[in-house]
């Protein structure tokens, strides 16, 4: 089998992580290297030693200077961050509802946090003392919202709460959702084209302001997510089991939920709803090394990162000059894989 | 260990247990019986902790349920339940390994020499040492079901909770994960309560038994107690009859399929009985309840056909009976199905005759030679030598037998025979006395188990007095043609 042979060769952890590393390495350079304007890889190396280390060696084009820490570098660090958080949250959300099928998007929490976000946009809203962090602190409520309302929703139709009953409440909650966006956009009247393409999620032209709204909610939601990982992987074998194996369900549970919705609430407010990365990066994680989540969440990170990186380079290339929403390019990738794992796990189904 | 109390609660707001109060000591093995619906789960979920206790109070360990912390409680108490379903992929290490949660400490949580030692240790006795690197997903249920087990152990708990464990497992695993169970409770003095849907299996294994009927407890006794076949009948609502271990002092319950009876009487006579130069042959066309001496198929069984078969007076042979069922083969007879005897008796001298009064008749079959003839009031004096019987008496009758009916018909039938050798006058040749029959006697009585129940069959009940009267006069006729051919 020759995922059996994958996972004997990256057994040993730090191959693993090396591999990560690399990916996500080979993302940032490639994501700031190419574009409408080239720039050479040696050069950018310079750039960051200029800015970050301090010293030249030589005169750069202050042109190409400007393309990468000003457009580029943000952009790319920007879907990084976004494709980090949207893959951690649904390793974690699959963990904890024990489903291969749980993300952000399939849960609707996505959706929810557009909501919000269109929600403070429409309405000009600002809440006092949290300023800049309105548009996220908003986002991250409405996703808490949503993905509470899915699980009791998901409760009462079926005690069990099967991988396709939470599935299926999550995209009637989506589609509910997605009704009220439509609504306010059809409110909103002028800028369609703008809303939408926020809407289909889009990391361009964001600038180093995102970075700041997006990242403390990152660090704080990975963090509290991998000081959880080991009840993440009690949690996966049933909730009565974890509780039999002495782990504080309820507690942990909800923790893991918040952490969970902050990330997706805060990724969605600065890039839209952007599906199936946290769907795809954690299967593809588990591929890799197995299912252990105390390696798995760094991994999905790593991985999650570099992934958007690639897909956002790949939507505003393909097609150059024009640029194709990001979205339209993960669910490209996404909804066949969602396709294949469902189809797998109907197979385990029938001859378990 | 576990003391639980006037405890009530379920689910939904209505009580599925009802004022529920025992005991558990430590190392003892409890099981839970019960039909589908009467609170067994319910019960033993409340005893982990996962379903809160309505009414009444739970101890483990002299300590309230609710006062442990769930990392505590783990510590204490785990539980294998009836079957899981896992989305993931893990080895079967980390599974087993995750059993380890509730004794580490910490963030970091690193994991100790001696995690790594339990867990080694409950792979082996579980038997999934050789699986360890291989996913969960790719195992069977019973392998799997073990995988759970040695989590579980890994907890080192002095309780284990167990809902239906055997229910994934094939016969042999059933009885291994049952003798690891017991064992454990004797060695380790661990607690087990275990909800069993079979009864023989909770019966041969546990001290105790908690029978519950609609959330209550029906009885909590010694297995002999509570397995009682009115009992269970009346609780599970199913025909039921209890009979022994052949083993173990345990009892053993066997249900009775309730099949619509064919009102097609069988009557057992001479029409099916057969001669030939080797052997008498009488084939039933139903299976007869049988008990029996004799050289094949001797005990309590359910036999179709009957052999009785001629062999030489020196007839010899260090292992009688597998040369008896290679000759019942080469004849076309399946020896397990066939009740054998041997006879250095001609056949001819048989004698045999269908006995009919009332509603009742029997038909039986002697063949005697008396050569060797023991009193056996001085049997000491023989030296013993197998010979082939010379006095084999089969008994048929066309009626129900119970038990012991069948023990007082030989009985009757023993005492007859001895009667008759006092009236034939047969001496034993070594003391010179009255000879009460020979040293090889042979009985089989066999019952169609059909028609009026015959519940005693002492001297003087109808069944005995017509046993009496048959045995009585066939032994003599055949005594007596035996002797004639002698002289």
């Amino acid at each position: 089998m020759q995922k059996q042979s994958i996972r004997m060769f990256l057994n040993n952890t730090y191959a693993a992580y090396t591999v990560a590393g690399i990916f996500l390495l080979f993302s940032v350079l490639l994501g700031t290297s190419i574009g409408t304007v080239y720039v050479p890889i040696t050069t950018i190396i310079k750039i960051m030693e200029a800015k970050f280390l301090g010293f030249t060696t030589e005169r750069i084009d202050p042109m190409f200077t400007n393309i990468v820490l000003d457009i580029r570098l943000p952009r790319v660090i920007l879907s990084g961050l976004v494709g980090a958080a949207l893959a951690i949250a649904g390793a974690a959300f699959q963990g904890l509802l024990k489903n291969p099928l749980a993300d952000p998007y399939t849960l609707g929490v996505s959706s929810g946090a557009s909501v919000g976000a269109v929600f403070t946009l429409y309405f000009q809203i600002s809440i006092p003392f949290v300023g800049s962090f309105t548009l996220p602190v908003v986002s991250i409520l409405f996703s808490l919202m949503t993905i509470f309302s899915v699980l009791t929703f998901a409760r009462k139709i079926e005690r069990s709460m099967r991988v396709e009953t939470i599935i299926l409440t999550g995209i009637i909650f989506s589609s509910f959702l997605g009704a009220f966006i439509s609504l306010l956009i059809a409110l909103t009247g002028d800028e369609l084209r703008q809303i939408i393409s926020w809407l289909l999620g889009s990391v361009s032209m964001r600038g180093w302001a995102y970075i700041k709204i997006i990242l403390p909610f990152f660090i704080f939601g990975s963090v509290i997510l991998i000081m959880n990982a080991k009840e993440l992987n009690v949690m996966s074998f049933g909730e009565e089991r974890a509780q039999h194996l002495g782990v504080n369900v309820q507690k942990r549970k909800l923790i893991i939920l918040i952490s969970g919705s902050i990330l997706t609430g805060a990724a969605v407010a600065v890039s839209g709803t952007i599906g199936f990365v946290g769907l795809v990066i954690p299967h593809f994680a588990r591929l890799l090394w197995g299912t252990n989540h105390r390696h798995l969440l760094p991994l999905s990170i790593f991985i999650g990162g570099g992934f958007l990186i690639i897909a956002d380079l790949i939507s505003r290339t393909i097609i150059s000059p024009t640029e194709i929403p990001i979205g339209v390019i993960t669910a490209l990738i996404g909804a066949p894989v969602f396709a294949i794992i469902l189809l797998k796990r109907k197979k385990v189904e029938r001859s378990g | 260990m576990i003391g639980v109390r006037h405890v009530s609660g379920g689910y939904t707001s209505e009580s599925v247990l009802k004022n529920v109060s025992f005991e558990v000591g430590t190392g003892e093995l409890l099981g839970v019986l019960g039909p589908n619906g009467s609170g067994k789960t319910t019960l033993l979920k409340m005893l982990s902790g996962v379903l809160p206790i309505r009414d009444g109070e739970i101890f483990i360990k002299g300590k309230r349920l609710q006062d442990y912390s769930i990392k505590q409680l783990a510590r204490r108490i785990a539980v294998l339940s009836q079957h899981s379903s896992q989305s993931f992929s893990y080895t079967v290490k980390e599974t087993v390994s995750l059993g380890r949660y509730a004794h580490q400490q910490g963030w970091f949580q690193s994991w100790s020499k001696e995690d790594e030692e339990i867990v080694q240790e409950v792979m082996m006795q579980t038997g999934v040492s050789s699986l360890q690197n291989k996913n969960i997903q790719e195992l069977s249920g019973g392998e799997k079901q073990r995988v759970f087990l040695a989590q579980a152990l890994a907890q080192e708990p002095e309780v284990l909770l167990l809902d239906e464990p055997t229910n994934h497992l094939d016969l042999s695993y059933q009885k291994e994960l049952l003798d690891l169970l017991k064992n454990s409770t004797i060695k380790n003095r661990l607690t087990v309560v275990s909800i069993f849907h079979d009864l023989n299996l909770a019966g041969l294994y546990c001290d105790r038994l908690l029978l519950l009927e609609k959330g209550t407890i029906h009885i909590q006794h010694i297995p002999n107690e509570v397995l009682k076949e009115e009992r269970i009948r009346s609780v599970f609502h199913a025909e039921i009859k209890k009979h022994p271990h052949p083993k173990v002092a345990a009892p053993q319950m066997v249900l009775l399929p309730n099949l619509e009876r064919i009102e097609n009487t069988v009557k057992i006579d001479q029409d099916l009985l057969s001669f030939s130069e080797e052997f008498i042959e009488l084939t039933s066309p139903i299976a007869l309840r049988t008990m029996s001496s004799g050289v094949l198929g001797s005990g309590v069984g359910w036999y179709q056909k009957f052999v009785n078969r001629h062999v030489d007076k020196k007839y010899n042979c260090s292992d009688h009976r597998d040369e008896m069922s290679v000759f019942l083969k080469t004849k076309g007879f399946e020896p397990a199905e066939t009740v054998g005897m041997m006879t250095a008796v001609f056949l001819e001298d048989a004698a045999y005759q269908l006995y009919e009064q009332d509603d009742l008749s029997i038909f039986v079959v002697v063949t005697a030679g008396v050569s060797n003839a023991v009193d056996a009031s001085k049997s000491e004096r023989h030296s013993f030598e197998i010979l082939p019987g010379t006095i084999n008496t089969w008994i048929f009758v066309n009626g129900e037998l119970t038990e012991e009916a069948f023990i007082q018909s030989i009985m009757t039938a023993t005492e007859v025979k001895g009667k008759v050798m006092n009236d034939q006058n047969v001496i034993d040749k070594v003391t010179g006395t009255i000879a009460t029959g020979t040293s090889t006697d042979s009985i089989l009585i066999a019952a169609t188990q059909q028609g009026k129940c015959q519940e005693f069959a002492g001297t003087i009940t109808p069944l005995g007095g017509l046993i009496s009267k048959a045995v009585y006069e066939c032994t003599t006729r055949a005594i007596q043609k035996s002797r004639k051919r002698m002289r």
